[in-house]
């Protein structure tokens, strides 16, 4: 059963992710995305990872594409730009890039298949549901938790110092 | 539905982080009610990271584990610590003057230094994964937008873009490194991740490994080693002066703090495998960045070069992951501190508005206008290529014999080789400030607030040269 | 166990059915008069016709970049929304915490003017 709900949700993901590779329009592109990631996040609820399925959809499909949509309207390509042309020129690095990762993702997958897998933690059915994280997140990582509140606001300084026109 | 039990929690350990933060608070809240004069900013910051330095002396018996084993005060956590808070403070001091005359009017500039030496603090103090991964963020992003703070200078604005590319780039391989090895250990913490290390059920795990190579790449990206060097000369030079002597200092030695955490102190059982890498980066990164540093004609590339090839001599205490390697990269970086802070004020002092007088052959002379200014320049840069009795010397002399306890004869007999070249371009320098005829006027204001940061600059390069038994005894403890 | 997703199921076929519905009956519904300023697409006063090659503005980056974070906020109440009840009064402190951090983020980029439009 599972594994029926798996299969064409994968699918759906790996078409929409050849989409944004092949689309021309970037803005296309970018709508492939965010229904890869909507595919994603229902493969993660399937692991029983409810949270990070909500983060993948708020987080990444909301707040992170806009901003993706914001960089391509800053940037402003367009499909038959001339800075899409010259990149044809590099076909052979294409290619060889490509092998590459061919090559690295073929070694991935045989030691992955080797299967000798026994040290991961052994984790419960529940591990990763909203409560299961939650309960971790604010007893054994608080300090992280609170770090992480440091961190936004460092970011938060640096937006507002590098991109309002009038600071000082 | 049972209270989940709260945790226990030590303020007391994490006192320097709180402190830093309520003052970098209290900074930016400030900045946002007072007006032009940013004197008081100044004034706050300085007295905040002198009460973070005191605080940090608050636990006696160490080490202390706290947060379920995130977080620790040792020794080597509480002496960086002190190196943070002198380097910030340094870092401080040398902008009063250089913000007045550049026209940076930017009042965040002090919380953000605030900020990262908050995150210095956790990286150097952090045990976890977590901590660690959140300690690099706060500081690399409050060096992104310090690098940039000029923004009306093409120069700055390239700094900070390429800076925070290639530095997210790099948080990307850190990450996915830490999220393998979360995943053969279960857990994050540094403590358990060694337990298991040490049992050895892990340590042939394929993605165990993969996750060591993504580390290695991570860190040393951070502290711009060979291969990932790329970013350092067109940052050190584009960024403000002060921010590229304050990120050549603090930030780089919380990085090796907790490199030196997550490699010589969790994983020395699986060494073999880590060890020849470091190896590889450190001898590239020594060979590099002195015979990058050769090309130069610009004095802030020539030092970023230099800064290479010092994070490859510090790599060496890495490799030799004992004791003696953590305490000497302790007292490494505190006089490593004090020469950059050195010659990064006399390269202040000699710019002036709107000619920052960055050529090397806008030093020809100078012996015969300032003596004093050259002689302190050239005793700076000659403890920086390692001459005794000068800090950089007593500081090298120690990080190899911690690699010679470990039988790193090669590595030292290259690291001491190195060493020699770099005196090429240190003495470059020093060749046109004393015998050179000045190519134009120099007109230098003597401005008292960089005139004292390098006079302190000169008394602890001296002091720890001369006497270094005290410090080198702390830091041996 | 999957059964325990089928009210989210549902509402998910309720919300995309909803969507494409709307789509559908407004077009079959109604009522359609076509004639040439109205096939223009509707630019308040701009030529509809211009080079794509001007760039926008970095104030909406800007904005955009705040949302990213408000929303990264954001999404640590879901836990702790769910665990409230539990975490009783030391998860209340531990929220409070997090937000007066990031309140006072709220304070200089209201204070600075990064939420003004100039």
């Amino acid at each position: 059963m599972e594994l029926l709900i798996f299969y064409p949700l994968a699918g759906l993901c790996v078409i929409f992710a050849l989409g944004v590779v092949f689309n021309k329009n970037p803005i296309g592109s970018a709508m492939s995305l965010i229904a890869m990631m909507l595919g994603l996040a229902g493969i993660f609820v399937l692991q029983q990872a409810h949270f990070i399925a909500i983060l993948q959809i708020i987080i990444y499909a909301g707040a992170i594409m806009v901003l993706f949509m914001f960089v391509i309207m800053l940037l402003n390509l367009k499909g038959d730009d001339a800075v899409w042309k010259k990149r044809e020129k590099n076909t052979l690095l294409t290619v060889l890039t490509g092998l590459l990762i061919a090559g690295v993702l073929y070694k991935v997958l045989e030691i992955t298949s080797a299967g000798e897998f026994d040290s991961p933690a052994h984790v419960l059915e529940t591990f990763g549901t909203v409560r299961e994280v939650g309960t971790i997140l604010f007893t054994e990582f608080v300090l992280p938790f609170e770090v992480a509140s440091i961190l936004l606001l460092v970011a938060m300084i640096g937006a507002v110092v590098l991109a309002k026109s009038k600071v000082d | 539905m049972e209270p989940i039990p709260a945790p226990s929690i030590d303020l007391v350990s994490l006192a320097p982080v709180l402190v830093l933060t309520v003052f970098g608070i209290m900074v930016l809240v400030t900045d946002l009610f007072i007006g032009k004069n940013k004197s008081a900013l100044v004034f706050i910051s300085l007295t905040g990271l002198l009460m973070a330095a005191i605080s940090s002396l608050a636990k006696y018996d160490l080490p202390v584990y706290s947060f379920n084993g995130a977080y620790i005060v040792d020794h080597l956590s509480v002496f960086f610590t002190f190196i943070f808070c002198i380097s910030s403070a340094l870092a401080i001091l040398v902008s009063i003057d250089f913000n007045q005359r550049e026209g940076i009017k930017v009042g965040e500039y002090y919380s953000l230094i605030l900020f990262c030496t908050v995150g210095m603090v956790l990286l150097a103090s952090s045990t976890d994964m977590i901590m660690i991964f959140l300690g690099i963020e706060i500081v690399s992003i409050c060096l992104y937008v310090l690098a940039g703070i000029r923004r009306n200078d093409p120069k700055s604005n390239e700094a900070a873009l390429k800076y925070f590319l290639l530095g997210a780039f790099a948080t990307g391989f850190l990450l996915y490194g830490m999220a393998l090895i979360y995943g053969t250990t279960g857990s994050t913490k540094l403590t358990i991740i060694a337990e298991m290390i040490r049992e050895g059920s892990v340590r042939s795990e394929p993605l165990m490994l993969m996750g060591v190579v993504l580390l290695i790449i991570g860190f040393g990206f951070k502290v711009a080693s060979v291969p990932f060097h790329m970013w350092a000369p067109d940052v050190y030079q584009g960024a403000p002066t002060p921010v590229t002597a304050f990120m050549a200092v603090g930030p780089k030695a919380a990085t090796l703090a907790a490199f030196f955490r997550v490699f010589a102190e969790t994983m020395p059982e699986i060494s073999p495998s880590w060890g020849i890498l470091l190896y590889i980066l450190s001898v590239l990164s020594m060979f590099i960045g002195n015979l990058g540093a050769i090309m130069q004609t610009n004095i802030k590339r020539l030092l970023a070069f230099s800064s290479v090839a010092h994070v490859g001599y510090l790599l060496i205490a890495i490799i030799a992951k004992n004791s003696l390697g953590s305490a000497s990269l302790m007292f490494y970086m505190l006089a490593y501190a004090f020469m950059i802070f050195g010659a990064f004020g006399i390269v202040i002092l000699i710019g002036r508005k709107g000619d920052e007088n960055l050529e090397i052959e806008n030093y020809s002379g100078l012996a015969y206008k300032h003596p004093i200014l050259a002689l302190s320049m050239t005793i700076f840069l000659l403890s920086l290529g390692g001459l005794p009795p000068l800090a950089g010397f007593v500081a090298k002399f120690y990080i190899f014999s911690a690699a010679l306890k470990e039988g790193f004869v090669v590595l030292v007999i290259l690291a001491v080789l190195n060493s020699a070249i770099s005196f090429y371009y240190y003495l470059k320098v020093v060749v046109y400030m004393y015998m050179k005829e000045p190519i134009k006027e120099f007109n230098i204001t003597l401005s008292p607030m960089t005139l004292f940061v390098v006079a302190i600059a000169l008394f602890g390069t001296l002091h720890l040269g001369i006497f270094p038994g005290p410090i080198i005894a702390l830091a041996q403890y | 166990m999957l059964e325990s997703y089928l009210g989210a199921g549902l509402m998910l076929l309720l919300a995309i059915g909803i969507a494409v519905g709307m789509v559908v009956m407004t077009s079959f519904l109604g009522p359609k008069r076509q004639f040439a300023d109205k096939m223009e697409p509707f630019e308040c006063g701009e030529s509809p016709i211009v080079s794509p090659h001007q760039r926008f503005s970095v104030k909406f980056y800007l904005v955009a970049v705040l949302f990213v974070l408000f929303d990264i906020e954001a999404v640590f109440f879901f836990p702790w929304a769910i665990l409230f009840k539990q975490l009783g009064i030391f998860g209340f402190v531990e929220m409070l915490l997090f937000i007066l951090i990031l309140g006072v983020g709220l304070l200089y980029v209201w204070k600075r003017g990064g939420l003004d439009w100039e």
